[in-house]
């Protein structure tokens, strides 16, 4: 276990080394004086100046990526210029709203994309299978940004059941922040369920012509019984490790998404920025997904380990 | 029954992924739909009723009417207009990006696994780099950094979807390596640089291009969510992005605004996915 572990950690170190050579790179991309174009609009010269000097701008590029790596390392993203604020402060106070958001987005697309693709892979080549297969598609066609507006459409302007946008802490109404928060969820939630569906009935489909099943349907097991305890058991192991994977859908639906329902987030963080030119928050906020996906890859091999008990001989 | 077992074995297998995917009504519907869109976007300027940057204050979020098929939007310019211009900066975004992906990772691809060890060993660790990074939240930051405009827009979607390629490439090659008509090249004395491009390329083609098709169904989209942020097309220019964009805000008022942009969008893409998934089957019959 901890060999498999180190093993992993060795191939996870030299990946981070490029994500920042990559993100550090970004900067370089910049037409003219970076010091310029990091100081936004105004081009204050104090600024300006100020740059130069944190960022070692007169200094050779390895010097200067030595700089800001170590400052990383350190847990130092840098300032946002326009926020003046440190960027890891901006990225934990903007995060709770994005993981509560990811979090009800998962649980949609575990229920519904599971759901269907059990179904599907139980009635195959029936209508119910169609029909799944058929949301699957929508579901991977469809832009959620334009789902969101139609959402909109439906339950706040036309029924006004919902609030069409806008945030309220959990804590400081449950309710309102729920009602606030179901459809941008469900948009976010909808992309993922399609991908899950697509792995469920695979996975399914390959347990239940196994022999184990086989031999559960030859004692006289009931056939609920055989689907949900025997193959379901067994063909979620590849779901839910998939699952993890869809972390990085999940962020990039979350920028499009808190965008349309105007929700302070993550999301929201890296669109701002970028209309702000605040390339050090930009720069931070893909570094720290990246960072976070890379160890939620780990995690994830290292449960599919766990799991897999043929893997560990 | 013969005959058709006779004529199957008879025809090119080019001929035979054709006839299979002929067979599979999705993917027929998804080629007419995306052939549909390529001769609406090569015939904009003689389809469009109205010029699609024209405003009109008479026609400010004007509804569907017999003057504007899809209606008018809050500056009174026709949103059919809108979406049949519209149609060329979707189009033109998922074929250049994937073509710039293509021509990056697949010979970047192609290297790594021909060659193996240290450069397969640094250039993997860049790709994974490089999938570390969500899609769109990584082509989000390369426009910014690069500027918004279409073309940057493209450039950032070809270069966020490289990896992809890299790593379908390199495995491609990985796996033909070992088969014995690329030992029996070697063993010909054929140079390198022949057995990648003679004898391995067109091998591997059939599994690239299934990928394409699906990656210009991602990158329609991408381009539209860079519109919709403000980080693709520019105003006045029309994309269908950029129109649900500004629908968001009068969605109470026109809703047509945003029902035909995002339709348009959603159709392209689904074509493009059911063409893929058509051709997945048609030129692998092993994936079922």
């Amino acid at each position: 276990m901890l060999k498999f572990v180190l093993q992993r950690l060795a191939t996870v170190i030299p990946t981070l080394f490029f994500v920042s050579i990559l993100i550090f790179g970004l900067q370089q991309l910049l037409p003219g004086d970076p010091a310029i174009a990091l100081a936004g609009e105004e081009r204050d010269p104090e600024t300006i100046r100020y740059l130069r000097e944190k960022f070692h701008l007169d200094e050779p590029l390895y010097v200067r990526y030595w700089y800001w790596a170590s400052g990383v390392v350190r847990g130092d993203l840098g300032d946002s210029v326009r926020i003046q604020k440190p960027v890891t402060e901006l990225i934990m106070e903007k995060l709770p709203v994005t993981i509560q958001l990811a979090t009800m987005a998962m649980i949609i697309a575990l229920v519904i994309g599971i759901t269907a693709g059990v179904i599907s892979a139980v009635k195959k080549d029936t209508w119910w299978d169609y029909g799944a297969n058929v949301f699957a598609l929508w579901g991977l066609s469809t832009p959620n940004f334009w789902l969101g507006i139609l959402l909109i459409l439906l339950f706040a302007v036309q029924l006004g059941w919902l609030p069409a946008s806008g945030y309220v802490s959990p804590f400081e109404d449950l309710k309102a922040n729920l009602a606030a928060m179901i459809m941008p969820a469900f948009v976010l939630g909808n992309a993922i369920a399609a991908v899950l569906m697509r792995h469920t009935r695979s996975a399914m489909l390959q347990v239940l012509s196994s022999d184990y099943v086989r031999t559960a349907r030859a004692k006289g097991l009931d056939e609920r019984v055989v689907v949900m305890k025997h193959a379901l058991r067994n063909a979620l192991i590849p779901v839910i490790t998939l699952g993890a994977l869809e972390f990085g859908t999940l962020l990039s639906g979350a920028v499009l998404t808190e965008q349309v329902f105007t929700i302070p987030g993550f999301g929201k963080l890296i669109v701002d920025a970028v209309f702000n030119r605040d390339y050090s928050v930009v720069q931070g906020v893909v570094l720290f997904t990246a960072t976070v996906y890379i160890t939620l890859n780990l995690l994830a091999d290292v449960a599919y380990f766990l799991v897999n008990p043929r893997l560990r001989h | 029954m013969a005959a058709v077992v006779f004529e199957t074995i008879d025809a090119s297998p080019g001929r035979r992924a054709v006839r299979r995917l002929a067979r599979r009504a999705g993917a027929v519907f998804g080629f007419a739909v995306v052939v549909f869109f390529i001769l609406i976007a090569l015939l904009a300027p003689w389809l469009a009723p109205y010029d699609p940057v024209a405003t009109s204050w008479s026609a400010v979020r004007a509804a569907p009417s017999a003057a504007h098929w899809f209606g008018a939007d809050e500056l009174g310019r026709d949103v059919l207009s809108r979406i049949i211009w519209g149609t060329r900066a979707s189009i033109l975004a998922g074929v250049v990006s994937v073509s710039i992906s293509l021509a990056l990772g697949v010979p970047i691809g192609m290297l790594t696994g021909y060659l193996g060890r240290w450069v397969d060993a640094l250039i993997s660790r860049v790709t994974d780099a490089m999938l570390a990074c969500p899609f769109l939240i990584l082509a989000i930051a390369l426009a910014a950094f690069l500027g918004p405009s279409l073309t940057n827009a493209m450039i950032a979607i070809g270069i966020s979807a490289t990896p992809i390629f890299i790593r379908l490439t390199r495995a491609q090659v990985l796996a033909a390596k070992a088969e014995d008509y690329v030992e029996a090249a070697r063993a010909l004395g054929n140079p390198h640089l022949r057995i990648a491009l003679r004898h391995i390329l067109p091998n591997i083609v059939a599994p690239l291009i299934v990928q394409a098709t699906l990656a210009i169904a991602a990158a329609v989209i991408a381009e539209a969510s860079l519109s919709f942020l403000g980080l693709g097309q520019q105003p006045p220019a029309p994309s269908w992005g950029s129109m649900l964009n500004t629908a968001r805000n009068y969605v109470d008022q026109a809703p047509w605004m945003a029902i035909w942009p995002g339709l348009s969008i959603f159709l392209l893409v689904l074509s493009f996915n059911l063409l893929g998934d058509g051709l997945r089957d048609a030129l692998d019959p092993r994936h079922k």
